[in-house]
């Protein structure tokens, strides 16, 4: 047992390091750590710099752009992304679409479709979840019908995130009605553009409308739009779905999260005291650290024990981390809003050239709307209730 | 970074699963227990055989040579086995304190009786009021010839009825509290100044109260300066402790899960609930956690910064407290009305566990020690 790195892994981690710090621009790794939005364009500039580095979608086939990386390596790099601030690459590009396109694609698909989202000239969203499915994905019913050498799409996707951005979607959609609900399901390609789709914003307790319900009616897109086989679409999600690894717990990011509430704890008083020298307040703040330095330690194992498993399945495992990730994420959103304290309480949403300045200080706008929004990472990617099932099946045999 | 154990750690790993499941299964156990000294010298002379007794020790004492790594995988499978000899008095604290505290010639004259079995060793420190602060020493030790004299009373001190040795925390010099004056003194149990009365525990292993008056000593080390070796031996039980609490959790989840597959209620195991299914995925979590954090403080017992050690280790045992404390009520609740009972498992390993959480402070003893030391990160 060691849990020391080699001195080569060490090197990956500070090159890393090095060139998140210097590479991406500064003013977006800080609102990333502040908890702010991104508007699109510093999206895609962070992402075509780290495409340009070769670093956009390291998680791909090498004869498409990925890196051959340990299993250690690929920590650094999230780990070391995630305390930077840099946003990671679009996950619908790179960690959904991207692998299933150049697993389950053909040839054509891969060419067109696999450059242009690492470069993120395409902004891809993903048509999953519907009014009606949601934990119980397979109940979807946006349907898809050949006609001719086209497929005609009607029906109704939610929580499309970032949509009001994409210019492309991946949808579930039916495709035979006679058959168990897994097995009538294909994985199809659609322009946001064609006519009959339409989008509405969803606009979330936050205040935020990152998600959004798309629509379609009657919409046409080539029969070659299909990935892979027709009724094989669940397959494909599955696998996309199970793609999200270790990363899911988010740990880097929770590190960088606990430094800032730390610093600010130090800098926010209460009488003349700073809310850092509160007993209660930092025994509460050392308790999530505590679960975060033991969620570290369980990523490192899932991380080693990657060698000792086929290539491509997913680790159950990583519910585990997915669990604790999010709760400690969630617990994190707590902390900011106690450490700022009143000041949480005026309503300020994000605007383009506000005139005037700020209620508080400038930390405090954010903190209750973070807190409401991230109950969603409990929810997303498979809630954790569903991850509880997962582990209950997968590891413990019921 | 690597998990996995080495060729001679998988070997050791064998040899003491191998002991467990044959030797202490529990019945058997019970009958330890019930023997004159509440465990069994049988199976210490079978510890002895194996180099248990000696695992820490360098060859040249008898030992092994093995490190924290190496205890870590013989403490799990204590655990599991809710073994009762006195493994982590004699070996890991008395043997501890003798080669963190001591010099050669006593290493010498008193590792190798450890390590043959021959010597049972027991850390009188406690006291009425000291509760988990190490300094916290009343008990007084004066200079008398060559050697020292001790008065004072120590509590719950872990087999201390049946050491021949007992190591005692005594103060030489300072206040109450002070860290300096402390000094770690070796005391002959039968030495007419020493009183001792022995007792069960809640978890079915002994201690014993003891009495010291004006009883002959020697000085292990400095005699007023000690602190430091007898913190770094108590990181290095914090973790040992750990290691075994992660064996105990380990049952108490296989256990339950087992039994949820089998114990049928309105017609159907009752593993069928979707809340039970629920309720012992959350033990599994909290058990893996505290296995992350049982490999983190074996690792960092060695660390040689003191305050890095000490953050790491408290860290640690804030875990396994709350992971014990959470998996060892969940199995009872789980398990319902037959975990209540004296004649099934279960119950002893929560017992046990309750007793963990306690040893060498409590969860929120140790919490407060890394709220105070600032990040852990």
């Amino acid at each position: 047992m060691d849990l020391g790195f080699t001195a080569e892994e060490l090197a990956f981690r500070d090159e890393v390091r090095h060139f998140f710090r210097t590479q991406i621009p500064e003013s977006t790794r800080r609102k990333v750590l502040e908890g702010q939005h991104l508007s699109k364009d510093e999206i895609v500039e962070s992402q075509r710099i780290l495409n340009a580095r070769g670093w956009a979608v390291p998680n791909w086939p090498v004869e498409w752009g990925g890196q051959p990386w340990s299993p250690v390596q690929f920590y650094f790099f999230q780990d070391e992304m995630q305390q930077a601030g840099v946003p990671g690459p679009l996950a619908f590009n790179t960690s959904m679409l991207g692998p299933v396109i150049a697993q389950f694609g053909s040839e054509k698909q891969k060419r067109e479709i696999l450059p242009r989202a690492a470069n993120l000239d395409d902004w891809w969203c993903q048509g999953f979840s519907e009014p009606g499915a949601g934990s119980d994905l397979a109940g979807l019913r946006t349907k898809a019908e050949r006609v001719g050498d086209t497929w005609v799409i009607n029906g109704q996707k939610t929580w499309t995130t970032l949509a009001q951005h994409a210019d492309k979607i991946f949808v579930l959609c039916r495709t035979d009605n006679t058959a168990k609900k897994q097995e009538g399901i294909s994985f199809i390609l659609c322009d946001m553009t064609a006519p009959g789709v339409t989008r509405r914003p969803i606009v979330t307790i936050d205040g935020g409308a990152e998600v959004n319900e798309v629509f379609f009616d009657n919409v046409v897109v080539p029969y070659e739009n299909l990935v892979g086989q027709e009724n094989k679409g669940w397959d494909y999600a599955k696998f996309l779905l199970g793609n999200e690894r270790t990363g899911i717990a988010r740990v880097g990011y929770s590190k960088a999260k606990i430094k800032r509430i730390r610093e600010l704890a130090g800098l926010e008083l209460d009488g003349t005291e700073p809310v850092i020298n509160d007993p209660k307040f930092r025994e509460k703040l050392a308790t999530v650290e505590i679960e975060l330095k033991a969620l570290e330690m369980t990523q490192l194992r899932v991380v080693a024990n990657e060698k000792n498993r086929a290539k491509g399945k997913p680790d159950p495992a990583s519910s585990m981390l997915k669990l604790k990730g999010s709760e400690i994420q969630q617990t994190c959103t707590e902390l900011l809003m106690q450490v700022v304290g009143p000041y949480i309480m005026p309503y300020q949403p994000e605007e383009e050239g506000r005139n005037e300045p700020l209620i508080g200080p400038d930390y405090a706008a954010v903190a209750a709307p973070m807190y409401f929004n991230y109950r969603k990472v409990s929810i997303y990617g498979g809630s954790n209730e569903i991850q509880h099932n997962i582990i209950a099946k997968a590891i413990l045999g019921f | 970074m690597d998990f996995d154990l080495n060729d001679d750690q998988r070997l050791l790993k064998d040899s003491v699963d191998h002991l467990i499941s044959d030797r202490y299964d529990f019945e058997q156990r019970k009958k330890y227990a019930q023997g004159p000294d509440g465990w069994s010298r049988e199976m210490w002379a079978q510890y002895a055989e194996l180099g248990l007794l000696g695992l820490p020790f360098a060859e040249e004492h008898g030992g092994f040579g093995g490190g924290a790594e190496e205890t870590m995988i013989v403490m799990e499978a204590f655990g599991r086995g809710l073994v009762l000899e006195p493994y982590l008095a004699t070996v890991i604290l008395g043997g501890g304190l003798i080669r963190r505290a001591s010099s050669g010639p006593q290493q010498a004259d008193l590792l190798p009786q450890i390590a043959s079995g021959e010597l049972l060793l027991a850390f009188a420190q406690q006291e009425r009021s000291s509760r988990f602060n190490l300094a916290d020493v009343q008990t007084r030790a004066v200079a008398d010839g060559a050697g020292w004299r001790i008065t004072g009373e120590k509590g719950v001190v872990l087999h201390g009825d049946v050491a021949g040795k007992l190591l005692v925390t005594a103060r030489s010099a300072g206040g109450r509290t002070d860290r300096a004056g402390i000094g770690l003194f070796l005391v002959d149990a039968t030495d007419p100044g020493v009183t001792r009365r022995g007792y069960p525990t809640q978890d079915g292993l002994r201690a014993a109260e003891i009495s010291f008056n004006n009883a002959a000593a020697v000085a292990l080390g400095d005699p007023a300066g000690a602190i430091g070796a007898v913190e770094q031996v108590v990181h290095e039980a914090i973790a040992a402790i750990c290691a075994e609490g992660v064996g105990a959790m380990q049952c108490m989840h296989d256990i339950t899960v087992d039994y949820l597959k089998t114990r049928k209620q309105f017609g159907r195991p009752i593993g069928d609930f979707q809340v039970l299914q629920h309720r012992s995925v959350d033990m599994l979590v909290a058990l893996e956690q505290a296995r992350s954090m049982t490999m983190f403080a074996t690792v960092m017992s060695s660390e040689p910064d003191a305050a890095t050690r000490a953050r790491a280790l408290s860290a640690a045992k804030v875990q396994i407290g709350k992971s014990g404390r959470h998996i060892g009520q969940e199995t009872v609740q789980l398990h319902g009305g037959i975990a209540m009972t004296m004649e099934y498992k279960v119950g002893h390993y929560f017992k046990r566990m309750t007793m963990l959480e306690m040893l060498f402070g409590d969860t929120d003893h140790h919490l407060k020690l890394v709220s105070d030391a600032g990040s852990l990160f």
